[in-house]
């Protein structure tokens, strides 16, 4: 089974980011840079289905620039066989990208494209979706657990009020969710290996992006209220404010 | 003349409550465009009955897709019948929920049409003629302003961000003329998800009752249950990672960075302290009340009312003080 992974690039969730002073960029200043978390489940899934089948190869591929060869490499550390970085600046909007993602995946031979569900840095949930209308394949998105049988996949997934199971034919795309697996880390032999295993690069340039951002602005401040009371006793009270000054109940 | 045109979600015949929200934002968009709004409604041939609905939330003209294609969620079809329903309205924006269904969707759509796509926006305005809208990024730490470059522009909408209000039209329903390629229905859905559960989602519900660490253990959630009980059907059940991480609740409840975000008008955070991620989740909720046994836990830096106190005393209070307010109704 001929498996690709596109991974991203992002600023690890625990790093401090806020609105740049200029009000127009986002500040990541000193924020350690990581392998979106959901696609390291991706790039998970497909070494496990790598093993299970007993045969084929995982491929890791990245739209960005030359500091995105680092997410590649810790796919390869991973177990990843080979990766490709597609040169060039992701679009704003997840369309963009997905073009110059499909446009890459069109040319090789696959049998399923694994996502990520959602970039934490642009938090889209788009691009998987895109790269499946953009290529006709069927997909599954959010999704939580995933089997693959001969050329039937099954999919999980969530949904509002529980989970849908889906149906379909590879080749197709799938988008993993927090939960489908736990990420392997990479051992240190796995690290020595990723030195030697192919890094292929290609100039594909900037995506287009349809969306432009105009203002970057930090969360809507809330100012702490009141303390109604303590303990049991205050809670007639919050009851009274939460109907006659919130208006909530 | 053109049109803003709204997804009409359904499961199972029934509209969906985004769908009265998507209705809502739409309306409000086609005023500021000064333009029609239509919404495409796309279901088997039972929902008929749900088209007169949206008239009175503002909606102008139903695009009214039944067939047994549209039975179920396939992308691949429903795609291609929204797509119908763009160029059947010329629409100049499109709005979408943001809610597993519309997520999956408004990307299809987007990428068929070549139009860019804002997800999870909070608020859509006009500015010179163009649709600009807000969203959230980085896990809720910053809210960008995006601008359209593209026509039509599509938007998915977050839950809540639009409370559903009604303003009745007299709205025409028509059939959308759409065939679904038989080779484009390659998904099968084998087990659908009804609206099972008695609780609604937690990133859909009006009040939400959250737990943390604080309730120490599964065994307490009967608590929390019974004020969302005393709350009513609108009530949703929420957590923290710290209660999902040690099992005590599942992964869809957990609101936050790496959870759900959530803007009911009203929000419960209980015996939970407030770390940065969890706001991240919850802070642009209307109406945030906490109840921690801690004074300086930062919960109640952002809440606007608090109880300092232990909370298996004030939660079951808190459910019968509730209960009186709602049998005086
Ligand atoms: C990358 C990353 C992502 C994360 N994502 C999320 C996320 O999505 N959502 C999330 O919630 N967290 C997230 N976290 C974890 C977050 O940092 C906190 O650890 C977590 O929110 C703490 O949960 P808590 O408030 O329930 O527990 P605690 O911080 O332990 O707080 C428990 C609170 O209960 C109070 N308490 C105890 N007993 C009582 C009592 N009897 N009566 C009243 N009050 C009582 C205590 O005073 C305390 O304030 C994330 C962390 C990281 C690093
Ligand atoms: N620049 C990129 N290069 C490769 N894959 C990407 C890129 N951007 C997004 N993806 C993939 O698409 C998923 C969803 O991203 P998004 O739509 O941006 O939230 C991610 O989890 C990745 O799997």
């Amino acid at each position: 089974m001929k498996i690709i992974v596109c991974i991203k690039r992002v600023p690890d969730s625990e790093g401090r980011i806020s609105a740049g002073s200029d009000g127009a960029s986002v500040d990541t200043q000193g924020v350690k840079f990581v392998v979106n978390p959901y696609d390291e489940n991706a790039i998970e899934e497909a070494l496990k289905l790598k093993e299970a089948a007993g045969e084929g190869s995982v491929t890791v591929m990245t739209l960005g620039g030359d500091e995105s060869k680092e997410t590649l490499r810790t796919a390869l550390a991973m177990g990843a066989d080979q990766s490709v970085l597609l040169k060039g600046q992701p679009s704003t909007d997840g369309l963009g990208t997905a073009e110059k993602l499909a446009a890459a995946i069109r040319d090789r031979e696959f049998d399923l494209v694994l996502f990520g569900k959602q970039a934490i840095d642009d938090d889209n949930l788009q691009v998987p979706a895109m790269v499946a209308q953009l290529l006709d394949l069927p997909s599954a998105t959010v999704v939580v657990d995933l089997r693959v049988e001969g050329r039937k996949v099954t999919a999980e997934r969530e949904v509002e009020g529980g989970h849908e199971v889906v149906e379909f034919e590879l080749p197709a795309v799938v988008a993993a969710q927090k939960g489908l697996n736990e990420p392997r880390y990479a051992s240190l032999k796995g690290i020595m290996a990723a030195k030697k295993k192919p890094l292929e690069e290609i100039e594909v340039g900037d995506a287009e992006s349809r969306l432009e951002v105009l203002a970057v602005m930090n969360p809507p401040e809330r100012s702490a209220g009141e303390i109604v009371g303590e303990g049991a006793d205050a809670v007639p009270e919050l009851v009274r404010k939460l109907r006659e000054e919130a208006k909530v109940l | 003349m053109t049109s803003v045109l709204a997804f009409a979600e359904q499961r199972s015949g029934a509209l969906r409550q985004a769908a009265l929200e998507t209705a809502t934002a739409g309306r409000a968009l086609a005023d500021a465009l000064g333009v029609e709004l239509t919404a495409v409604l796309l279901g088997p041939p039972s929902i008929s009955g749900a088209a007169e609905t949206l008239g009175r939330y503002g909606v102008d003209r139903v695009l009214l897709g039944s067939s047994d294609a549209f039975d179920e969620y396939l992308p691949e079809a429903y795609a291609d019948g929204v797509v119908a329903a763009v160029h059947e309205c010329r629409a100049k924006a499109l709005v979408f929920p943001a809610s597993a269904l519309g997520k999956d969707l408004a990307p299809r759509v987007a990428a068929a049409l070549e139009a860019g796509l804002a997800s999870d926006v909070t608020e859509i305005g006009v500015e010179d003629g163009r649709v600009v809208a807000v969203r959230p990024a980085y896990g809720g730490k910053v809210f960008l302003k995006v601008g359209f470059k593209s026509d039509p522009a599509v938007l998915s909408v977050r839950s809540r961000a639009y409370m559903a209000v009604e303003a009745p039209r007299d709205s025409r329903v028509e059939e959308l003329a759409v065939t679904v390629d038989p080779a484009r229905l390659r998904t099968r859905v084998r087990m659908a998800a009804g609206e099972k559960k008695e609780r609604p989602d937690v990133a859909e519900a009006e009040i939400v009752v959250s737990g943390g660490r604080g309730v120490q253990g599964a065994e307490h959630w009967s608590l929390l249950e019974d004020l969302a009980d005393a709350l009513g059907p609108a009530t949703a059940l929420g957590a923290s990672r710290a209660v999902v991480d040690a099992g005590w609740r599942p992964h869809d409840e957990q609101v936050g960075q790496t959870g759900k975000v959530v803007s009911p008008p009203l929000y419960f955070a209980i015996g939970i302290s407030g770390a940065i991620q969890h706001l991240a989740g919850m802070r642009t909720a209307k109406c945030i009340v906490a109840v921690n046994k801690d004074a300086d836990a930062p919960i109640f830096k952002v809440a606007d009312y608090g109880i300092v106190g232990d909370l298996f005393e004030v939660v079951p209070r808190l459910a019968e003080e509730i209960r009186k307010l709602r049998s005086e109704e």
